[in-house]
């Protein structure tokens, strides 16, 4: 491996100069831990690793920054190519992919004996997203989830006085909002190309969206069709303008001048609503959890984690890694560096994220999350589904013939696990 | 050594560097297209299928595919003309012995070509957003209705060939106006002595004899048009309600984002061939035009 021979070499290069030198005061056996992370995160934990290398003077860690839009291409080709780094930041829904690559080392036995990971002290679904086939392959390094961004001066304006706690009640307070803006406001902003917020209250819905172990859409469930009508409908009764993302160039100025009141997104938007937005408004702004079908509803586990690659030559090192970056103490420092909310329950407890008014929905959202299917081909349908639903809001496609497609194309993408899966049913029985 | 010998010799290290790095990829390519390669296979080979014409026949049932060689095609059709009519129609007016300022000129025309397409783009979404932009605000003032550019499956691919056409007009306009040049300025006088109109000297000077310049800039033209990825990329990511995918945005998304290598093989063969027979006809098509003047 790429590293590893670097290390080797680096080591020769290292000991011919202490010989010459004639001195061997100093250790030459001080190891390189490659380190990926994908966007931001690696600008902020430079800060967080003087501290871990102080502690392990043997360990240098070298991080190498990916940008989101090309971290996916980036890993594959790396895996194809055998240049993996020691441990990487992922995001959970890519999991799946890498563990079908056989990728991933699995870690469930290192943390049955650590002292600072414990699963119980973890959001239970950020968890879950790790845990493939039942065994555990990445540890939540922090958690993202969707929930309501919203204007509570517009919202008094039109009548009412908190947030909506189900589908009926956020209907109708968008219904409000239209009519007593005369129409020059919008309930909400859903872009038609993002994929989240259908997923959202998809999930809510409980009914799994793939079905017999991911080898089939299940798209064609009353659940789903429940939850695609209420998304659909929200376009349909015209609460919601049918504009994506590539003709809203500004939504922070939008939702600063009041264009629209509801805003489904992440927990990013907190740091980008502060930064963006006059003090004047900053009091006008809140969050709250995601209503669902009966009452305040789950959202989707989404976040990132740390793993270890399989063909690691420092596995040793790159747990200790993980598990510096996992103490509670450190999860909240790399909160107060970048606002990516800390994965660990007790890191909630620091007054820094307790006492701060526009996370508490957040924390409570937090435990009401469900994860999205785990299939390597995941990405590609929710894709997929977004495209389909996309046409419905046109009114190309009824709900029915937007399940029954989502489903059609599903079954299609997922042919080829259904046939590796087949195969390695039959190979077990013959052993 | 004979002559013949001695030729291939001078010949080997070319050939030898176009098969390892043009024939031997396209030959892998056709291969790959043949068999079912994706993730599954890139983890463990033995789930590598052969799967013979399998995917191009899945591609041939497939509603994407034909909706983004309709696109492609409407690009082609469209923009090659306009993209043709705005270069000559420039450098007409720059190779005119009325122009004055003709460097400050050529250079303006020209820049677009040398900006960046990312760059620009986003200049772009802005100028044709229907909120705020500088397009639909001028549109109204003229009395028309707003267009919703980004937002309205009709009209995302007419802005698209206006921003290619926009991008691209400079280059085959400095060519032709090489041509231009190019043509003696005796025919001309010959012509005006003869009492013949401007557009009769067009007619029957000026275009046979840009005729085999014209013919090749319309070629590279077509092939190029052809390869549409980057402006639906940057400008449109292939929306609305996938009214700006192209075949090349096709089969990127496959093969770079899904990583289905074998279906985007088939894809990059099958553009291959579409390309193959149009400029096969515009080649034979020009070939026959002068042949027979």
């Amino acid at each position: 491996m790429n590293h590893a021979a670097h290390g080797w070499r680096a080591g020769i290069v290292l000991a011919v100069v202490l010989l010459m030198a004639g001195c061997g005061a100093s250790n030459p056996r001080v190891i390189t831990l490659q380190f990926w992370t994908v966007g931001q995160e690696g600008d902020a934990v430079t800060h967080l690793l003087p501290a871990f290398e102080k502690a392990h003077p043997d360990i240098h860690v070298s991080v190498q920054q990916i940008p989101l839009t090309a971290a996916h291409e980036k890993l594959l080709t790396a895996f194809a190519g055998g240049s993996l780094p020691d441990v990487t930041q992922i995001g959970n829904t890519w999991i799946a992919e890498f563990t079908a690559l056989h990728a991933l080392e699995p870690l469930q036995s290192y943390v049955a004996h650590s002292q600072v990971i414990r699963e119980q002290d973890y959001f239970a679904s950020a968890w879950a997203t790790n845990v493939i086939d039942g065994t555990l392959y990445g540890i939540p390094w922090y958690v993202d989830t969707r929930l309501l961004f919203y204007r509570a001066d517009l919202l008094r304006d039109a009548g009412f006085d908190a947030p909506p706690r189900d589908w009926a009640e956020w209907q109708r307070q968008m219904d409000a909002i239209r009519k007593c803006s005369h129409g020059t406001r919008w309930g909400a902003l859903l872009p038609t190309n993002e994929y989240d917020q259908l997923l959202a209250l998809a999930l809510q819905e409980h009914a799994p969206l793939l079905r017999d172990g991911g080898r089939y859409g299940n798209f064609e469930s009353a659940g789903f069709k429940r939850a695609l009508a209420f998304y659909v409908g929200l376009f349909k009764r015209d609460d919601v303008p049918p504009v994506s993302d590539v003709q809203v160039s500004n939504p922070w100025q939008a939702f600063g001048r009041g264009e629209f009141v509801f805003y489904l997104s992440g927990p990013w938007n907190i740091g980008e609503f502060r930064k963006r937005l006059p003090a004047s408004r900053q009091s006008e702004w809140s969050t709250a959890q995601l209503p669902g079908p009966g009452g305040p509803g789950d959202s989707v586990a989404y976040g990132s984690s740390l793993v270890i690659l399989r063909g690691s030559k420092h596995k040793d090192a790159a747990r200790k890694l993980i598990e510096y970056l996992s103490r509670p103490d450190v999860q909240v420092r790399f909160y107060e560096l970048l606002g990516d909310l800390p994965a660990r329950r007790s890191a909630w407890g620091s007054p820094v994220l307790e006492h701060d008014p526009k996370l508490r929905a957040f924390s409570a959202q937090l435990e009401h999350m469900r994860p999205a299917p785990q299939v390597p081909e995941w990405e590609q349908i929710v894709n997929m589904m977004q495209d389909v639903a996309a046409r419905a809001i046109a009114g190309q496609l009824t709900i029915d013939e937007a399940a029954a497609q989502m489903d059609a194309q599903a079954d299609t993408i997922l042919a080829k696990r259904r046939w590796v899966l087949d195969r390695q049913l039959q190979s077990g029985s013959r052993q | 050594m004979n002559r013949a010998s001695t030729a291939w010799l001078f010949l080997a290290p070319a050939l030898l560097v176009l098969g390892a790095f043009f024939l031997l990829p396209v030959l892998a390519g056709l291969g790959l297209s043949l068999t079912d390669y994706d993730i599954y296979a890139l983890a463990d080979i033995h789930n590598l299928r052969f799967v013979g014409l399998a995917n191009y026949w899945d591609l041939l049932h497939r509603r994407l595919f034909w909706a983004a060689l309709g696109h492609t095609l409407y690009f082609v059709v469209a923009g090659v003309p306009l993209s043709m009519l705005a270069s000559l129609g420039t450098a007409l007016l720059l190779n005119s012995s009325a122009a004055r300022f003709k460097p400050v000129f050529r250079t303006a025309l020209f820049a677009p070509v040398v900006t960046t397409v990312v760059a620009v783009a986003v200049i772009w979404r802005y100028l044709f957003n229907t909120q705020y932009g500088v397009v639909d605000f001028v549109l109204t003032h003229l009395g028309i209705p707003p267009i919703d550019w980004l937002g309205d499956p009709h009209w995302a691919m007419p802005m698209i060939i206006l921003f290619a056409v926009w991008k691209n007009f400079g280059y085959n306009m400095i060519i032709l106006l090489a041509g231009l040049q190019a043509i003696p300025a005796e025919l001309y006088e010959a012509a005006r002595i003869d009492g013949a109109s401007g557009w009769r000297q067009f007619r029957h000077i000026t275009l046979p004899a840009l005729a085999p310049i014209l013919l090749m800039v319309g070629i590279l033209t077509v092939s190029g048009y052809f390869q549409l990825f980057a402006e639906p990329y940057v400008i449109t990511e292939g929306g609305p309600l996938q009214s700006t995918v192209s075949v090349l945005y096709l089969m990127y998304q496959d093969g770079f984002k899904w990583w289905n290598m074998g279906t985007a093989s088939a894809v990059a063969f099958l553009l291959f061939l579409v390309m193959f027979v149009a400029t096969m006809a515009l080649w034979r098509a020009g070939v026959s035009r002068e042949d027979a003047a």
